[in-house]
Order: C-alpha cells, then structure tokens, then sequence
C-alpha cells in the first residue's frame, strides 16, 4: 500500500480510542437549575459571593445576549444550540472553599494525577524533561474543575514578589478594585455572542496581576476540566502585566469522551501596560469526538490581548489538537506606540473535526509591528481554515505586519482553507503575507522510511519539521509534551 | 553460503507497465557490483522495486536479501534487514535538524533488530569522524535534512548516512551525478572504507568515471529491463570506448 495511504488509513483509525484523557471522574457535584435566566445568573453570583456591581454587570450581559444572534459567517457546521438544555454551574461539592491542597478531595487530586497535572508543589508537570542535574523548572498551577477553581499551587511563594494568581471568583473578593479596573475592558460585554454569554454566566477562572517591574519567578499555568454531563465551561481569564513586568502563562485543557457535544465559551483578556510583556501559552486537547463526528466540544473562545502601554508587548502561541469544532482568534490590539503582537499557532485536525482560526493584528500605535506564523495540518475527513485581520488606523505610522500561513493536507478527503483580511488606513505601513497548502510528500516518507522509519515515526517526523518555527516558541518544558501530543493526534500508535 | 542478494527471473511494472523483464543477478557477501546501462534501461527501477518505493510492484519473480523475500517485506523493514539506498536525488526533510533525522534513523533500526538505541554522546562522536572523513562541516549537520544543500553536499550527506547506519547491502545509485571531481574522490573513499568481507555493494551508474575510484569486482550490463552483459572491471573499460548503442540494439 503506498504510504501516504497508509498514512490516511491509520489516521482513520485514530479517532475516539487514541484520546487518553477521555475518562469521567465520578464526584458528586453541585448544579445550577438547567437553562438560563436571570435566576440562574443570580445563583451562580450568589454561590460566589459577588459585589453587587458583578450581579449588575452579568445581568447586563444576560439582558443584551437575549438581544443577539448566534454568528454564522465561520467554515463549521453544527446543529443549532440549546441554551436551555445546558447546566451553566457545575462544581464538586466537596469543594466549598478548599484552604489547602490537604483538603481538596482526594478524587480530584487523582484526576489531575492521571491527567499529569501536579497539584502538589513539590511536583513538576508530567512529560517534563530536563538533562540530569539541571534544576526542573517550577509551575504554578490553578486548576479549574467544571465551573470552579479547585486549587492554585505556589501562592504564598508568588505573593512574596507580589505577584497575584488566584481564581477569578477570589480575586472579585480579595481585589475587587483591580478587578473592576480591567474586566471587560478588551473584551467588553457586548463584544460577541459567545463573550456576551461567557460575561453572564463565567463561573471561573484564572486572575494574574504581575505589579511594576517585576519578572513573575515561575511559569503560570491554568488547567481546564469539563467533567459533568450537559455543563458549559465558561471561564474567564484576566491578565495585567503592569509597567516593565514579564509574565508566561500556559493553558491546558481536556475533557471526558462523551456522546453530546459540551459547550466552551471561555474570554481572556490581556493587558500588558508600558514596556510589559505577556507570553500566553495554550496546549488544547478538548475531546474531538469520534470518528463519525459525534460528540466532542464546540470550543467559542474569545481571546484579545491589549498592548495597552508603549514598546509593551504580546504573544499568543497555541497548539491546537481537541474539539469538535473550535472558533477563536487569539488577538492583539497594538494600541501603545511600538508595541508588538505574535501570534504562533499550530493547527491540527482529524477525524470530523472543523476548525475555523486565526487572529487578529490591530495596528492602531505609531510603529507597532506584529507576525503571524500559523501552520494548519489537516487529516481525516477535517476541515481546517485560517482566518486572519491584519489592519492599520490612520495614525499608525509605520506600522509592519509579517504573515506566513502553511497548510499540510494528509490523505484527501480532508480541506485547508486561507481567509486573510488585509486593511490598511495609513500609507506608511508595510504589511506582507505568504501563504502556502501542500500535500504530505509521498517521496519525503519514502526516503525517511528507507532509512528505517515506520511509518508512523515518518509522518510524525514530517509534521514535526513542518511545525518547527512554531514548536520553537513555545516554553521549553512544554515543547516536548506538544511535540508528543502532535504525534498522537495523527498516528495514535504513539503511547 | 546464502548470496547477500539473490534476483530470480524478476518482473516489476509501474502503473502497468512492465520494465523489469526477468532480471537475474546474484550479488554475494564481500563483493562490488557495477551495473551499467544506457539511460531508461530501468536501472533506477531495479533501486526502487528492491528498496519498496510505492507504485513498484514486483509481478513475477523473486528477489531475496540474506534468504529473505523482499517482497514480503515494508520499506522500513527492508532497510532494517540491512538495505541501503544512496538515492540520485535525495529528498529534503524541512525543519528536520539533519543530526536529529540520524539519530531517529538509527535508533529506528536497532530498535527493529532488538538492539540498543545508540547514546547521543555515542552518536555525536561517531557522526563526527563519518564528517571528518567526508570532509564535512558539522555546522551542516544542524540544517534540515538536505534543504539547501548543494549537489555536492547532498551526496556526501547520503554516504554519511550509508557509513552511520552500516547496511548489509548499499546500493548506490548514480552517485556520480552532480559531483565535481573532488567531491567524487571524497565519496568513493568513503565508499570504499565500507568494502568489507560481510557487505555487498551495488554501484548504479551511466558513466565508467566512478569505477575508476569505486573498483567493481563484477560489472553487469542492463539493457531493457535486464542484465545483457557480465564481466569483469575491463569491461567498464570497454563500454567507455563502444558506448551502448550496440546493446540498445541488441535489446530493441
């Protein structure tokens, strides 16, 4: 059989069993009424114990979501929605204000232990590997279960360089003040359907403030977890890097296998003031659902980063391997004169998995430059589109934009689409755009498969190279659970 | 003693076209074939069909590698059973550090004969006497495998990986092609240096000039499909004086 046949007919077979972190944890948790309403709204602030000014802003949310209508102008295609039949709160009921890790239910902390999260702090994060001898590098984790936080690693520590990472839900109760300053202030209420409806109802997620001049000590890391049946996550993320500080944060997501579709409608802002830097990290490995296309998550996450202050900087790296269907454009608005945006993405689908990404460039300082490197790879029956904005206001003088897209087809039942937008207002700004498709090259594997490669090895070899530029940027200890994640993703032999 | 490589009365076609039309050759262990052939005689062919590219498939016949049938073999596992390949126009790997394509090749194979993986330290040394006697830089070594690599260099990286990987059969094919007169010297002795009583090497060529740093025990003459002539070195010789005309004849 030629081999690149043979490629297509293993990656038919990968589906639903090559997904590893399918498994459910049996807790018992603690629902919010099914459907939406200002009722639910209310309970879900009330569980948190909100200022009142939150309970006013979600409503305000919920009232102008019911006014919206669901955006249609993306390449996927699924049933319609629901809303009614969603649980919007979901969380272990063991979990009502863990103090420390030794009250955290022991179920829990098994399923992050299978899931190679660390929540002991003497731990490092599974398929870590550093030379002998070399210090292993130290993550902090917050680790959000369902709806809620259920515990963030190495606090005391952060605190001492004031570093603040703590659940979203505390930190409306322990800094409402920075809190109130930023939410919603790049990616506002009214912003789309999906971060409207994440303003309404977001339960949790991670709140990092990185204060003046500081390099934050340790890498930052958030964990998602759906596990209960008919349950939207909805968190929300907020980070403000203050004047000269540096912060690198990772996400990491994964789900049970289950037969429905789960709903994920996550907003993260970013706000980096003068001279600070954010490096925002995203391994995404949401269940895809099975070969024929049932179940999986439908991933609408709304993503913008705010180069707020001059020279500051953002850059978003993603690797992207679950969901049925993902739709997201980690973003950057170059507001502060010379501020710079990144954008490094991989993009792997298989099976019946549709993906619909991108981002978006939006020069409005003199000066600001951004890149774009994203690499599509696309097998099975997927279909795999890049969408991107790249513009320019009218006082963006001189402003630059780098773009490469490339796009691997393996097999050919499988799509690659390119869909970029160019605007530019202000004649001074230099904005290039390379784009390349190709098919996985029979004759490459044959030669590596000469050479004493099986096939598999030879496709994840190929795939492997194709995505270096990208693989490069991400924070070494994660580049090689990445690099082993990308291989399972196409061969599922691996593991 | 079992020859190294034995070829029965083979047929292959590509997309239903028959080129190799009974070919027989017995190469044994120790030994330096030659075959030589006019352009289009199915000399690459005959690389392709033993080595199990895609879309050459063997109709009659048989073709055996230490007693074991080729045929029934996967790419990989030919190359693991000790078959090399120096292909005319090696391929690029973007992105594909040339070192860590070596490393992934080797450890591939012993793994697939139950042997240990090769140390990094290990491999890192022994790839550096292979560099020094290719006279190679290493510096190329950390490119991607072949990209940007000029003919020269390519040829060279081929018989690096020959000498690192040490096949039971190499079969060389048009080595010669591209290379300058110094890169030449270089690659045949490193070919050379591989000549050993366990190994068996098949030179693939058009032109005598290889043969003159590559000295064959058994040259084979290839017209049509198949082997026409075999003789010893001198015959090399003589078809730079003839040429193939009077093969290409004697096969129409």
């Amino acid at each position: 059989m030629a081999a690149v046949e043979e490629t297509v007919e293993q990656v038919r077979r990968v589906g639903a069993d090559q997904y590893k972190y399918g498994f459910i944890t049996d807790i018992e948790s603690d629902l919010a009424p099914k459907g939406l309403s200002e009722e639910v709204i209310r309970f879900i602030s009330a569980k948190k114990d909100e200022p009142e000014w939150m309970l006013e802003w979600r409503l305000e949310a919920y009232r102008r979501w019911l006014t919206m209508t669901e955006p249609k102008w993306a390449r996927v295609d699924y049933p319609a929605i629901d809303y009614q039949d969603l649980y919007y709160y979901a969380a272990p009921k063991s979990t009502a204000g863990p103090k420390s890790l030794d009250e955290v239910d022991p179920e829990l902390l098994r399923t992050y232990e299978k899931l190679g999260i660390p929540l002991h702090e003497r731990e490092i994060l599974a398929g870590v590997e550093r030379p002998e001898g070399e210090e292993r590098p130290r993550v902090a984790v917050d680790a959000v279960f369902d709806s809620v936080s259920v515990a963030t690693t190495f606090k005391e520590e952060l605190k001492k360089s004031g570093v603040i990472f703590c659940p979203i839900s505390e930190a409306l109760r322990e800094h409402p003040e920075l809190v109130r300053k930023y939410l919603g202030t790049v990616v506002p209420t009214s912003d789309n359907y999906f971060a409207t409806l994440n303003s309404a109802v977001f339960s949790d997620g991670s709140f990092v403030y990185i204060p003046p001049g500081v390099r934050c000590p340790m890498e930052l890391s958030t964990y998602f977890r759906i596990n209960e049946k008919n349950t939207g996550q909805f968190e929300r993320t907020l980070i403000i890097a203050d004047r000269g500080s540096y912060v690198s944060y990772l996400e990491g997501c994964t789900a049970p296998k289950r037969d429905e579709n789960q709903l994920h409608a996550a907003v993260v802002e970013l706000v980096a003031l003068d001279d600070a830097e954010i490096k925002y990290s995203t391994v995404q490995n949401w269940y895809p659902g099975d070969e024929n296309g049932k179940g999986g998550i439908y991933n609408f996450v709304t993503k913008r980063g705010d180069c707020r202050g001059a020279n500051s900087k953002i850059s978003w790296t993603q690797v992207e391997t679950g969901s049925a269907i993902t739709w997201k454009y980690p973003s950057c608005v170059l507001r502060g004169d010379n501020s710079r945006g990144e954008f490094y993405s991989i993009a792997i689908s298989n099976g019946r998995q549709q993906v619909d990404s991108g981002t978006k460039m939006i020069h409005l300082g003199k000066g600001t430059t951004s890149r774009i490197i994203s690499k599509g790879i696309s097998a099975g029956r997927s279909s795999n589109a890049y969408r991107g904005l790249v513009s320019a206001h009218r006082k963006a003088e001189g402003a630059r934009n780098f773009t490469n897209c490339d796009s691997l087809l393996i097999g050919d039942a499988c799509s690659a689409h390119t869909i970029p937008y160019i605007e530019a207002k202000n004649p001074s700004c230099v904005f290039e755009h390379e784009a390349t498709t190709s098919k996985i090259s029979e004759d490459v594997l044959f030669y590596c498969m000469q050479r004493g490669l099986s096939q598999e090895d030879a496709t994840a070899l190929v795939v492997n190279g194709f995505v270096r530029d990208v693989l490069q940027q991400l924070p070494m200890e994660f580049a090689v659970e990445a690099q082993k994640l990308i291989s399972v993703s196409l061969e599922g032999s691996v593991g | 003693m079992t020859a190294l490589l034995e070829i029965r009365d083979l047929k292959a076609e590509i997309a239903g076209k028959q080129i190799l039309n009974g070919y027989d050759l017995t190469v044994k262990a120790g030994e330096v074939h030659a075959i030589m052939g006019p352009n289009g005689s199915g000399k690459s062919t005959l690389s392709y069909v033993l080595s199990g590219r895609p879309g050459y498939k063997i109709t009659e016949g048989q073709a055996l590698l230490a007693g074991a049938d080729l045929s029934q073999m996967s790419v990989d596992e030919r190359a693991a059973a000790g078959l090399f390949l120096a292909f005319q126009y090696p391929l690029e790997v973007p992105g594909v550090a040339t070192m860590t394509f070596l490393r992934a090749a080797l450890n591939a194979q012993r793994k697939k004969r139950g042997e240990e993986e090769m140390s990094s330290p290990d491999m890192i040394k022994r790839v550096k006497e292979l560099a020094k006697i290719l006279d190679m830089d290493m510096e190329m070594l950390r490119r991607p495998v072949n990209v940007g690599f000029s003919g020269g260099e390519k040829k060279r990286a081929e018989t690096l990986q020959m000498m690192l990987l040490e096949p039971k059969l190499c079969i060389l094919d048009e080595t010669d092609s591209g290379l300058d007169i110094d890169a030449l010297k270089v690659v045949s002795n490193g070919v050379n240096q591989l000549r050993s009583k366990d190994r068996g090497i098949v030179v693939i060529t058009h032109y005598q000039r290889l043969l003159d740093y590559i000295t064959p025990d058994v040259v084979h003459v290839q017209s049509a499909g198949r082997i026409v002539r075999t003789g010893g070195k001198e015959l090399a010789l003589e078809l730079e004086e003839t040429g193939y005309a009077r093969y290409q004849s004697e096969a129409a």
